[in-house]
């Protein structure tokens, strides 16, 4: 069980790495970063799926199936952009030998 | 598959989220790093895809729960199937410019999906004490928000709904909204009353809540806001990962919880608005569109003017705003950089922290195009440099170059950083019309002396730059 103070624990540390992790981060890098974070809570896949597996009624089987829609939705199109628009910042680096002349 | 015993699949599943949360955490940190950003999604998506595969093994890891095993594990597949395969076909179709919409759109499921959960489990009746009541309903009610607010964000941005509804007494209303959701929440958290009905009620309210706390919001606010409800689904994630004692879920939500935080609080920082100035004010409803009134006359030039001034200038600084994005003329831009610099003018371009719709977007934008990195520059290094430039080029931009902005105490915008555009010897401003900015504040730039404006669509009045300019030879 995850629970008490250990939860507590758990939710201290992480909500620290987060505030680290991105702390130094670029002003170019605000959109995609954001669209990545955006795709990690795309994690919410897992417990929608564990929701529908555990699902009992036709009701809970509806909410169930919309909530792993809804989180499939979140999970793929936010990798689908996110990467997109990254690909792009790799494009630009590799031009660089043009720009910048005198 | 039959082969696994419970608690062996439990074992799996446990290890793999570990190494789920490892490479979140490590994906995100390469993010925020513009040579490592591209690897970061890559780790990501394997963790996602991890857990994803390892989550098949849950109804082995707990088998007795329920009677529908084969109907719910069809179900999920087809689930995932129909909505993987939609947002994939969206989201490798939409238009970099309409990027920040389409954030809030995904955004918004995931927190439907949350609100989901925490629905199945209270429904369910599985959310049991009021620890677990109330974490379960606190994730349902910032999922909810976030779901029906991030729905409303993006119907802003794409142009469905153009109207900010304002009216005398709405934050009255909102707290009564407010007391009310709070009030059924306790009630069904303490497990006073979890009926279906209540929980029904419950979740209405709150969607509610979120359709009245955006529909005020300004488009120019919205990043702002789509960036807290990011932080905000992360937050509910988390709870819901609680509930399931899903250690994936908790660690990663509020990863995402803290960082969309953070990154909300910078993005108010570029754009000179405090978090409570955007939620609950409209953008200038405390003064309105005041300021004092610019005298003077905007002085046309035609394009081939324009562009022979260019052509002989030592330097010029190119201003793109969102009008540029509008216009989709960003490799129109870049194609005349490139002419100028084979004339030998230096060229350079200087973005806003605000220019676009999110800070950050008009370097996607055009590193799209092909610009290349350094010919890129941010506000702070680029600021000093206009007094040495030749001319500025402002294309679609307007608040973010409003000198107002340092020089006007009683302006709704003042105090904000903006680009010294006016400093330059030229300023040459491609505008469509005499219109103003996103603010509602006229445009002192527009009226120097040293000021030209070229009316016209971006894309159309580069245009007409590149074809004067070629016509030197």
């Amino acid at each position: 069980m995850i629970d008490g103070f250990i939860a507590i624990y758990i939710f201290m540390l992480a909500a620290f790495t987060g505030y680290e992790v991105i702390s130094r981060v670029p002003v170019i890098l605000h959109t995609p970063l954001m669209s990545g974070s955006n795709f990690v809570h795309g994690i919410v896949l897992v417990g929608a799926m564990f929701a529908l597996f555990r699902a009992n009624s036709s009701l809970e089987q509806i909410i169930g199936f919309v909530g792993v829609v809804l989180a499939a939705g979140n999970a793929v199109g936010g990798y689908v952009v996110t990467e997109r628009m990254l690909e792009m910042f790799k494009a630009s680096g590799q031009k660089k030998p043009h720009g910048g002349q005198q | 598959m039959e082969a696994l015993s419970p608690a062996v699949a439990k074992g799996i599943i446990d290890a793999a989220y570990i190494l789920v949360a490892f490479l979140f955490i490590s994906g995100l940190k390469r993010m925020s790093s513009p040579l490592t950003a591209r690897g970061g999604i890559l780790w990501a998506g394997i963790g996602m895809a991890i857990a994803t595969l390892v989550t098949f093994l849950a109804p082995i890891a707990d088998p007795a729960t329920t009677s529908h095993a084969t109907t719910n594990l069809a179900l999920v597949l087809i689930a995932i199937g129909l909505g993987g395969a939609r947002a994939w076909w969206s989201g490798k179709r939409v238009a970099m410019t309409d990027m920040p919409q389409m954030i809030a759109l995904y955004n918004g499921m995931g927190g439907g999906a949350a609100a989901a959960i925490a629905a199945v489990e209270l429904y369910a009746g599985n959310a049991h004490g009021v620890i677990f009541g109330s974490l379960a309903v606190l994730g349902a009610l910032i999922g909810a928000i976030s779901f029906s607010g991030s729905g409303i964000a993006f119907g802003k941005l794409q142009g469905l709904i153009k109207k900010s509804f304002r009216f005398k007494g709405q934050q009255i209303i909102n707290l009564i909204i407010v007391a009310a959701v709070i009030a059924i929440g306790i009630v069904i958290a303490t497990g006073f009353n979890t009926t279906p009905l209540a929980v029904t009620v419950f979740f209405v309210i709150a969607l509610l809540l979120g359709i009245s706390m955006t529909v005020p919001i300004g488009g120019a606010d919205m990043p702002v806001v789509i960036s807290l409800y990011n932080a905000l689904t992360g937050l509910a994630v988390a709870f819901e990962g609680f509930v399931l004692q899903n250690p994936a879920m908790i660690i990663a939500g509020t990863v995402v919880g803290s960082a969309g935080t953070l990154l909300t609080q910078l993005m108010a920082k570029a754009m000179n608005r405090s978090l409570g100035n955007v939620l609950f004010s409209g953008f200038g409803d405390a003064s309105g569109p005041s300021g004092a009134t610019v005298t003077g006359s905007q002085k046309p030039i035609e394009a081939s003017d324009a562009g022979v001034m260019m052509a002989f200038a030592q330097k010029v600084i190119i201003v793109p705003g969102y009008g540029l994005a509008v216009a989709q003329a960003q490799h129109k831009v870049w194609e005349f950089a490139q002419l100028l610099q084979h004339h030998g003018v230096t060229v350079k371009f200087a973005i806003h922290p605000v220019a676009g719709r999110m800070p950050g977007h008009m370097n996607v934008l055009l590193a799209e195009a092909g610009v290349p990195y350094d010919l890129i520059a941010d506000l702070d290094e680029i600021n000093a440099e206009f007094e040495t430039t030749d001319v500025a080029l402002i294309i679609g931009a307007n608040d973010v170059v409003n000198p107002v902005a340092r020089t006007d105490k009683s302006s709704p915008i003042y105090g904000m950083p903006i680009l010294n555009a006016d400093r330059s010897k030229n300023v040459v401003v491609i505008k469509r019309g005499q219109g103003q900015g996103f603010s509602g504040i006229e445009n002192a730039l527009f009226y120097l002396d040293n000021t030209r404006m070229l009316y016209g669509d971006a894309q159309g009045a580069v245009n007409q730059l590149i074809q004067s300019v070629k016509s030197l030879g």
